[in-house]
């Protein structure tokens, strides 16, 4: 069983109508995601690909039990289409959606702290526990079954990084993008103690960014507990300027703050392996699985 | 991508209306209007050029002038001078203020604690971070809880931590609390206001401020939607209509791709293997063939480039479309520019053989490609 989503995730897709949310939610039924409703206020009593379409997330509560929701609501509407999931206590909650403001995406984190949810995003391809579960956007075909838990701030480059490991046989457990947001619900220690306690991740990959101090906070965190499993980093914008955003809101150096050297030599001094470039990391894993 | 900063007038008046005092002063934008904008303030005056960036009166864009000769001659030097590398196209004189003492005010995010900040010290008129790096003890910091927001009970203590009590008290607990409720009403990702300047009279008085707002915020702040697009350069101001996220680099290959970490990623490669990016632009997630066309363009059009990199992991980018674009662009292209190209994923095969039948170089990894592209960089350079 994968963290966070498995065989046992039930999800409802909010936004479902819309031409990503029924697009995607093809995509992941074809996967073998168990999608159990979709919600759009006003469409209830329709369907879509097969699937009931209730008006309100308490509807979808009372008639098909979903533990998880994945949220493609336009930008202006998602802080209220969260905090509904949240409201109901659906435990795993993961908001694709790009362009949410500061503020709000503050506001629903306050509640999902109160109300235990796990929130993934926003700005998040997802997550995909290979051959059981994938609530997310991204193409399947990169990802195969194994020991290697990826967590990562972006989307692409985690295909592209998940392409590389499955090229050299190593598939994976979980993998997460947490998103690419400056505020965003789950981060890297919290996937890293996620994967700590799950006995099919073998090793740990982490895909950072410039912006915050989520790398060097999970630097800190693998000496104070001594993490047990081996972790390698790759950090991306070694070149940014600073003060200018790379394409991701929270990818922002801003004064002396964010800068990928910080966060290198964070992971380098932890004594987690830094790669340079993209194929670097399946080398390393493959190494450091073998010893 | 766009950071909306707001200069020190527009971030000023935004406080004011939320009842923070703010020296009297005029806007002008032609030297011609010194005499008559002095006429209606006191002197001695403070000449402040409205450009958005920190450290202007190091870079000599605050100019004191204590006659009306003096204020007409800094607003000459002003007006369209630049400053840090901005045009100056306005000029703020506002009568100087009795200083008695400087403080700082602002509010940002704290991303590690999903929450915004309040950090303020009694040391104002310099940085913050220098506050912090130097004396942090002279910086009083408050994490907002989101659920409370910041109530006067807060300001309250903020403001005794500043040294203050009395009707001081009250008046700074007050005006930290407006400030507050501009920073998060107008959907600021950091306001300042640095110097609040503690008056010989002892009031307070917002000498100086910024404002950054979000600017995913806009379906809310219509007011600041034309700022979107002010100074922007014409490839900056193409690339933000298309919604394609373009920043501008100092080298000469230009780089673009789907996805903000895998465009990174690929700058870092191509300074790995020795070469100079022109750009960063990111075409984002499912991009179709005009959009692609457009981000050629614009890559092509820069003088600095000689050579284009382009990185497509397709997933719902469609790699046909892509090809397509890119070809139509380089068709239409006045100068041509070699171009490399790394297309993997969706309709990858028709995607190739597009790009193929028009003689650009495909290639299968990342690495390959931003080798070729340096090469080829090299080459256009010797």
């Amino acid at each position: 069983m994968g963290i966070l989503v498995n065989e046992g995730t039930r999800a409802i897709v909010q936004g479902i109508t819309g031409r990503q949310g029924s697009y995607q939610t093809k995509l992941m039924m074809d996967y073998g995601t168990k999608i159990v409703a979709g919600v759009v206020p006003g469409k209830g009593g329709t369907a879509i690909e097969g699937l009931p379409v209730f008006d309100t997330v308490k509807e979808t509560v009372d008639a098909v039990s979903p533990n998880a929701s994945i949220i493609f609501v336009p930008a202006p509407f998602s802080e209220d289409a969260v905090l509904e999931a949240i409201t109901n206590k659906i435990k795993t909650v993961v908001v694709i959606t790009e362009h949410i403001p500061i503020k709000d995406s503050i506001n629903i984190m306050a509640q999902a702290a109160k109300q235990q949810v796990t929130v993934i995003g926003p700005n998040t391809p997802g997550v995909i526990t290979p051959g059981e579960c994938k609530l997310g956007i991204m193409p399947s075909d990169v990802f195969t079954k194994g020991s290697v838990g990826l967590s990562s701030r972006s989307g692409t480059l985690t295909y592209e990084i998940a392409a590389g490991l499955t090229a050299n046989g190593l598939g994976q457990s979980t993998c997460i993008g947490v998103g690419g947001d400056p505020v965003v619900g789950l981060n890297f220690i919290e996937t890293l103690e996620l994967f700590k306690a799950d006995s099919k991740t073998k090793a740990v990959v982490l895909i950072g960014e410039i912006g915050g101090n989520m790398e060097e906070m999970a630097a800190r965190y693998i000496v104070e507990t001594n993490y047990p499993k081996p972790v390698v980093a790759y950090v991306v914008g070694r070149f940014a300027p600073a003060g200018k955003r790379m394409g991701h809101a929270g990818a922002i150096i801003t004064g002396k703050e964010g800068t990928a050297q910080s966060k290198i030599d964070a992971f380098q001094e932890a004594g987690v392996k830094v790669a340079q470039k993209p194929s670097d990391v399946a080398v390393f894993v493959s190494r450091m699985l073998v010893s | 991508m766009i950071i909306l900063n707001l200069i020190e007038n527009e971030a000023k008046r935004v406080f004011l209306s939320y009842g923070i005092p703010i020296p009297k002063g005029r806007l002008i934008a032609d030297s011609k209007q010194v005499a008559d904008a002095a006429a209606n303030l006191r002197a001695p005056y403070m000449v402040k050029a409205q450009v958005p960036t920190g450290g202007r009166g190091k870079a000599g864009g605050i100019i004191p002038a204590l006659t009306i000769e003096q204020a007409n001659e800094a607003v000459s030097r002003l007006l369209g001078s630049q400053i840090k590398g901005l045009p100056v196209k306005q000029v703020l004189i506002e009568e100087k203020l009795p200083i008695k003492n400087e403080l700082y005010i602002g509010f940002t995010v704290d991303r590690s604690n999903r929450s915004y900040v309040c950090l303020s010290s009694a040391v104002g008129g310099v940085e913050i971070e220098e506050t912090a790096n130097k004396t942090p003890e002279a910086v009083v910091k408050t994490t907002v809880d989101p659920q409370l927001g910041m109530r006067s009970f807060h300001t309250l203590n903020i403001a005794k931590q500043l040294g203050y009590s009395g009707i001081q008290l009250l008046d700074l607990s007050n005006t930290i609390l407006k400030a507050y409720r501009a920073c998060i009403e107008s959907d600021a990702e950091t306001a300042e206001i640095n110097p609040l300047v503690e008056t010989q009279s002892g009031t307070f008085v917002a000498a100086d401020a910024r404002m950054v707002v979000d600017d995913n915020a806009m379906f809310r702040h219509t007011e600041y939607l034309e700022k979107q697009t002010e100074g922007l350069t014409g490839q900056e101001a193409l690339a933000k209509k298309n919604n394609l996220a373009y920043v501008k680099l100092d080298g000469d290959i230009g780089v673009m791709g789907n996805g903000a970490g895998l465009v990174m990623a690929t700058i870092d490669l191509l300074k790995l293997f020795g070469g100079k990016p022109a750009d960063f632009l990111d075409v984002g997630g499912g991009a179709n063939t005009e959009a692609i066309k457009v981000a050629t363009e614009i890559v092509l059009a820069d003088p600095d480039v000689k050579v284009v990199m382009v990185n497509i992991l397709g997933g719902i980018t469609r790699c046909d479309e892509v090809a397509r674009g890119a070809v139509e662009a380089l068709e239409d292209a006045e100068v041509k520019k070699p171009l490399v190209v790394r297309l993997v994923g969706t309709n990858q095969r028709e995607g190739q053989k597009i790009l193929e039948d028009a003689q650009v170089s495909v290639l299968k990894s990342m690495e390959e490609t931003a080798k070729k592209a340096v090469e080829l960089a090299a080459g256009e350079n010797s």
